[in-house]
């Protein structure tokens, strides 16, 4: 037998891992490449079947029969009415609000992403690995605290509340109030993709374009950014579906407003919390829908920054 | 053009990189910065393209100050250590980047561009290759990519960090002939970065011996390996033996005894005495006048034999190894003497018996 025993001919190695660790993320090519069981090296094919059956059991209740439950609820009053609870104006006004703030974070969190990860790897300064560590901040914080701090801030008892009243300038309880909170939880997703990746590539293909002559603009967009496009793409999509599913930040300084200031996540609560389950389903399968899409997209992209 | 570095000094925290160095770089020159690592030769190539910037000092392009322009303005053609090619784009992309990122006004026409590449491709002989990737490329001619792209922008000069650094033995071996070749059919004045003695030696029409961040010395290849002017570049260039010496009463004395040399004019005190290893004869019996010494081992055999000998001062025993006389029959454990055909001595230093 050879040392690589589930090598499969013809099967591009794109990770780089050794066959046998590359198989066993498809149990089943594992199964039926190990015919030959008097391997010592190999576990006994019970203990496998037990080992992957618990694993497919775990998967399957927990993740895939909520999610397909979602889609059966919503679909339980037959299309019409899935139809008519997503055409609802509510409903339409909160997928309005929530395409606006993920478009407004996301493009925040694009530019800030690549500004610090650009400082955090290009640069020495000090207060670098300070920097490094509240990039992560968000992610340790619960997402109600993020949402409180700035109800602190801008509200109508915070600190700067009652300039902003005097000013007019709405921030809790409004579109700003939101997209802040939902820029705050949604930041380490663009930084933490790029900084690795640009640590590794280092500075000298900049210094190699400015040497022949480029402009600082034309090094950014010629050279940094096509080195990092598709860690970048990886990023600005776990951000946007984050952004789109944030419910605890976002609850804290929406106020609720039907209508208004309700993004997806907000109104299907509210949805349920009225008993109308159906109509509740109906918004949250688009919000599962998203989190398929991205799940493909995420495949997809993986392999790309596997390659970079 | 011709480059001229006054005084220039860069530290890295208190680390001095580069101290107090000068140096004429003659137009049109292939020049070599030698060093071992750690000795400020990249730091010195860095800051003549302008990627670094020394704390002290002046660099001058033909007269004018550089350092007040940007890597940029500089005109300057530098190849990386590991190349740097841009991944994402082809060959031909990567040595058109020069001539693209120009100005509107100074920028060649496409079709001007093409011709330019296909030149250039074909003076680094890699004509066929313009559509491929870097990743598709083996190391040699990755370099040669890196040469074609710096060579684009007709830089006024080429600086090379660690050309052949990343290359196996023989690929190394071809293209450092190559680039020789290459050089004297553009004649661009270029500066390489080695801390390989012997692709400096064979390729260079001098060498800058550089250690510490000081200049040790500056000449053509035979000067830096014939008349080496410090321990260091003595010990550093070819092969060395030295031993403690010290002079004393205008002679040189070993273990207490007045060896056959002359003590070159050298003052009172300690001293090394350095020797090539072929520059020396054995004789199969110890003289009162010879470095004195027992053989330990032979290596190898034919013209090739060597002798490991261990002469003894006091309680102390230095070891050195020298060509075999091709006649005598010697073995291990015998008494042999050793004088020296040619030699040099150098006062000892503080520096030296750090350095050794």
């Amino acid at each position: 037998m050879s040392d690589q025993p589930f090598a499969l001919p013809g099967y591009p190695s794109r990770t780089g891992y050794p066959s046998r660790i590359r198989a066993f993320r498809t149990p089943s090519m594992v199964l039926r490449q190990v015919k030959p069981a008097s391997d010592a090296r190999a576990d006994p094919t019970p203990m496998r079947w037990a080992i992957i059956g618990i694993a497919i059991a775990f998967l399957t209740i927990f993740v895939v029969v909520p999610l397909l439950n979602v889609f059966a609820q919503a679909l339980s009053k037959g299309l019409d009415a899935y139809v008519a609870a997503i055409e609802h104006p509510d409903a339409l006004a909160a997928i309005e609000l929530t395409l606006i703030v993920a478009a407004i974070s996301v493009g925040l969190n694009l530019v800030f992403g690549i500004v610090a990860a650009w400082a955090i790897t290009k640069y020495d300064f000090a207060g670098k690995s300070l920097l490094i560590t509240v990039v992560d901040l968000p992610f340790s914080v619960s997402p109600v605290i993020a949402g409180l701090v700035f109800v602190l801030l801008f509200g109508a008892q915070g600190y700067l509340g009652p300039w902003l009243q005097a000013h007019d300038i709405k921030i809790i309880f409004a579109l700003p109030g939101i997209v802040l909170a939902t820029v705050f939880v949604t930041f380490p997703f663009v930084a933490r993709e790029l900084i690795p990746l640009m640590r590794e590539q280092g500075t000298q293909d900049e210094e190699a374009a400015l040497s022949l002559g480029a402009s600082g603009l034309r090094t950014f967009f010629k050279v940094t950014l096509p080195n990092v496009k598709w860690a970048l793409l990886y990023g600005v999509l776990l951000c946007n579906a984050r952004a789109m599913g944030e419910f605890g930040a976002v609850s804290v300084v929406s106020g609720h407003v039907r209508g208004e200031t309700n993004t997806m996540p907000l109104h299907v609560e509210i949805l349920y919390n009225e008993y109308q389950f159906m109509a509740a389903f109906a918004v949250a399968s688009l919000l599962a829908l998203l989190a398929m899409v991205t799940l493909v997209a995420k495949v997809m992209l993986e392999g790309r920054v596997a390659k970079e | 053009m011709k480059i001229a570095l006054h005084e220039v000094t860069k530290r890295f925290g208190a680390f001095a990189a580069l101290d107090n160095v000068d140096l004429d770089i003659h137009s049109g020159e292939l020049l070599a910065l030698l060093g071992p690592s750690g000795s400020g030769k990249t730091t010195l190539l860095r800051i003549i393209a302008g990627l670094d910037w020394p704390d002290q000092g002046e660099v001058r392009f033909d007269g004018e100050d550089a350092l007040s322009r940007s890597v940029g303005e500089r005109n300057v053609g530098f190849v990386f250590q590991n190349y740097a090619l841009f991944r994402h784009m082809t060959v031909f992309e990567n040595v058109a980047f020069g001539l693209r990122a120009r100005p509107r006004r100074l920028r060649p026409s496409e079709a001007e561009i093409r011709a330019r590449v296909k030149q250039l491709l074909e003076l680094v002989q890699l004509g066929p290759l313009g559509k491929r990737l870097p990743a598709q490329l083996s190391g040699g001619q990755r370099q040669r990519i890196a040469l074609a792209r710096a060579l684009a922008i007709e830089p006024r000069i080429l600086l090379l960090d660690e050309p052949f650094g990343a290359l196996d033995a023989k690929v190394r071996k071809e293209l450092r002939r190559w680039l020789r070749q290459l050089h004297e059919e553009i004649h661009v004045t270029s500066v390489f970065v080695t801390h390989d003695q012997e692709e400096a030696l064979e390729l260079a029409d001098r060498v800058v011996v550089l250690a510490k961040g000081r200049v040790q010395q500056i000449g053509t290849p035979a000067e830096v390996y014939e008349q080496p002017q410090s321990a260091f570049v003595h010990h550093f260039i070819g092969e060395s033996l030295s031993v403690p010496v010290t002079i004393a009463a205008g002679g040189v004395h070993f273990a207490g005894r007045k060896l056959d040399l002359d003590p070159h004019g050298l003052s009172d005190g300690g001293a090394s005495l350095f020797i090539r290893p072929y520059e020396v004869t054995v004789v199969p019996e110890s003289g009162s006048d010879l470095l004195n010494g027992i053989v330990k081992r032979v290596h190898g055999f034919g013209p090739a034999r060597r002798l490991e000998i261990a002469l003894r001062e006091g309680e102390r025993e230095h070891f050195i190894e020298v060509s075999a006389p091709r006649q005598e029959a010697i073995g291990i454990g015998q008494h042999v003497g050793l004088r020296p055909r040619a030699y040099r001595l150098f006062a000892s230093t503080a520096d030296q018996a750090q350095g050794g």
